[in-house]
């Protein structure tokens, strides 16, 4: 053993597994409501915007059903509200209401790791939650394309940058109805000048300015190159998305730290 | 200070704002000894065992554990290190093996099966592996607690305030583990402020209040050193207690609040003319030397 403790770095995977471990056991306990939920939303979200609007309103836009252009977009709304939501709330009712984190943190990992373990798991889910609404939309007729394969990916790494992002808020208020300020002043209007409900290109010009810092927007097209066709401005998309979760990934591990370690 | 002594603590300040809640403190753990930590509400205990995980960072002072220095080398000392916290931190809606098993993959263990079958035996709960923590009662939880900080077989282990909040019965079961553990040779820290915790268990009582150590020693010397061989409790209502006191202590006496008493330590039957002659007396205890030496006001 004392050779091993000898050997410890950084970012040891054992670590991270470990943590991640943890995350896996408890989920087993909770993952039919947690999927059912997910399942769900996105289907009550496409019957209402999508038939409702689509049928009512809005026939397409740029010559997508609406319905297809709503389930496109609606990835990312799944995306953030499995990454950012569970990272703010669950972060904080380990470290403040379970003392989860003070268990974990006396054991051979550090807060780095924590944060890291957090983030990957979290992202996993939401990845793969982030397909549901695209699933659902094959029921409405969207046919499926071999670029959709990269979906997950794509919802993944945004996860990364949103679960950071919650866990820096986490380690951030100092109590929990203050996520209410986040929730009313960020995700919403991030979510909602995305381009899952309507294009951008119909919002004023600073808005579309604004639009492209904002990661859900760099998602939602993302996933729609991937259902109907990539273009090559994509791949600055994704690399901004991965930046986007590189900087917020040291920003959860610095204010978490700081919550974490006296 | 030893140089192989399992903790090692130099003069080590932190403070949290403008409250110091270690103030100097030093403290040496030899190998294989049971060191209890005893002290009030405020001492310092828990600060001092968060110093010990890395969990806080002291402001100054050296602090040393298992040969590694802190908090740089703090994750190589926990790794060898076991913590059983006040607080229970359990995962409630998993089993009671798989918290054993998450545990043991942090502390890197190699056979995690064989490893979450040894802790299960040691805190007698193998026939309730497969159970929801949420199941358990009060006491079991309190064992699962201990078990997952010795699922590593660590060469220390930090209890902090292990069997507090807990009723008598839990205690006992916990002191047997405990005494187990200490039998077994493991170096233990254990913090508490109950004191028949400290002189069952303990080999030595290290006396913290205020963020320091004020005296440390084996239990029978310290109540030696302290508050000689017998101690007079006088029972009556309280004006007469107050004149007890008064009485006592111009005779240089110390005497202290007991509950519907007045104890007045260091008494001698022979020579202390003080003291009523319906006082009963009782061996001096380590509650006296400790009330003596932390004062009678609880923060």
């Amino acid at each position: 053993m004392k050779k091993d403790a000898d050997n410890m770095g950084r970012l040891e995977s054992a670590a991270i597994l470990g943590v991640m471990s943890r995350e896996v056991a408890n989920f087993r306990t909770f993952w039919k409501s947690s999927t059912f939920s997910s399942l769900l939303e996105p289907t009550i979200y496409l019957l209402a915007f999508g038939l409702g609007l689509g049928s009512t309103i809005v026939a397409n836009v740029d010559g997508i059903d609406y319905i297809e252009f709503v389930g496109t977009g609606m990835v990312a709304t799944a995306v953030i509200f499995a990454s950012a939501l569970p990272a703010m709330f669950g972060t904080f009712i380990k470290y403040r209401f379970q003392r989860t984190y003070d268990a974990i943190l006396a054991a051979p990992v550090d807060v780095e790791e924590l944060v890291t373990a957090e983030m990957l798991w979290i992202s996993l889910r939401a990845g793969f939650f982030g397909c549901f609404p695209l699933i659902v939309c094959f029921f409405f007729g969207l046919e499926p394309a071999w670029g959709m394969l990269l979906v997950p990916f794509f919802g993944f790494v945004t996860a990364l940058g949103f679960s950071a992002f919650g866990i820096a808020v986490a380690g951030t208020v100092s109590k929990i109805d203050q996520f209410n300020y986040v929730t009313t002043t960020v995700i919403t209007p991030l979510f909602l000048v995305a381009g899952t409900f309507f294009p951008i290109n119909q919002l004023p010009e600073g808005f579309q300015i604004a639009a492209q810092f904002n990661p859900l927007y760099q998602l939602v097209e993302l996933v729609r190159g991937a259902a109907f066709g990539f273009e090559p401005v994509d791949i600055l998309r994704i690399l901004g998305l991965m930046v986007f979760s590189f900087i917020m990934w040291r920003i959860a591990v610095r204010q978490l730290g700081k919550r974490l370690i006296d | 200070m030893p140089e192989n002594d399992p903790i090692r603590l130099n003069n080590v300040v932190k403070s949290f704002g403008p409250i110091k809640a270690v103030d100097g403190l030093n403290l040496d753990v030899p190998p294989g000894i049971c060191l209890g930590l005893l002290g009030p509400n405020g001492a310092g205990k828990s600060t001092t065992m968060r110093l010990l995980t890395g969990q806080a960072i002291a402001d100054s002072g050296s602090l040393h554990v298992l040969g590694y220095e802190l908090p740089g080398q703090s994750k190589s000392a926990r790794a060898r290190m076991g913590v059983v916290p006040q607080l229970d931190n359990l995962d409630v809606d998993v089993t009671v093996e798989e918290n054993l098993a998450v545990f043991a993959r942090l502390y890197r263990v190699k056979d995690v099966p064989a490893a979450v079958d040894r802790a299960l035996g040691l805190a007698r709960l193998t026939d309730r592996r497969k159970d929801a923590v949420d199941e358990l009662s009060g006491g079991m939880r309190r064992r699962l607690l201990l078990a997952r900080g010795l699922v590593h077989e660590p060469d220390l282990v930090l209890l902090d305030e292990p069997t507090v909040g807990l009723d008598p019965q839990i205690r006992t079961q916990m002191w047997t583990l405990i005494d187990d553990l200490r039998t077994r040779g493991a170096t233990i820290l254990m913090s508490t402020h109950y004191i028949e915790e400290a002189e069952r268990l303990a080999d030595e009582v290290a006396i913290m209040t205020a963020g320091r150590i004020i005296d440390r020693g084996i239990p029978s010397e310290l109540v030696a050193k302290h508050a000689g061989a017998e101690t007079a409790e006088v029972y009556g209502p309280p004006d007469r207690l107050a004149e007890v006191r008064a009485a006592a202590e111009a005779e240089g006496l110390r005497p202290r609040a007991a509950g519907p008493a007045v104890a007045i330590v260091g008494a001698n039957r022979q020579t202390s003319k003080s003291i009523p002659e319906d006082a009963v007396w009782r061996a001096a205890t380590l509650e006296d030397v400790f009330v003596l030496l932390t004062g009678e006001e609880a923060e």
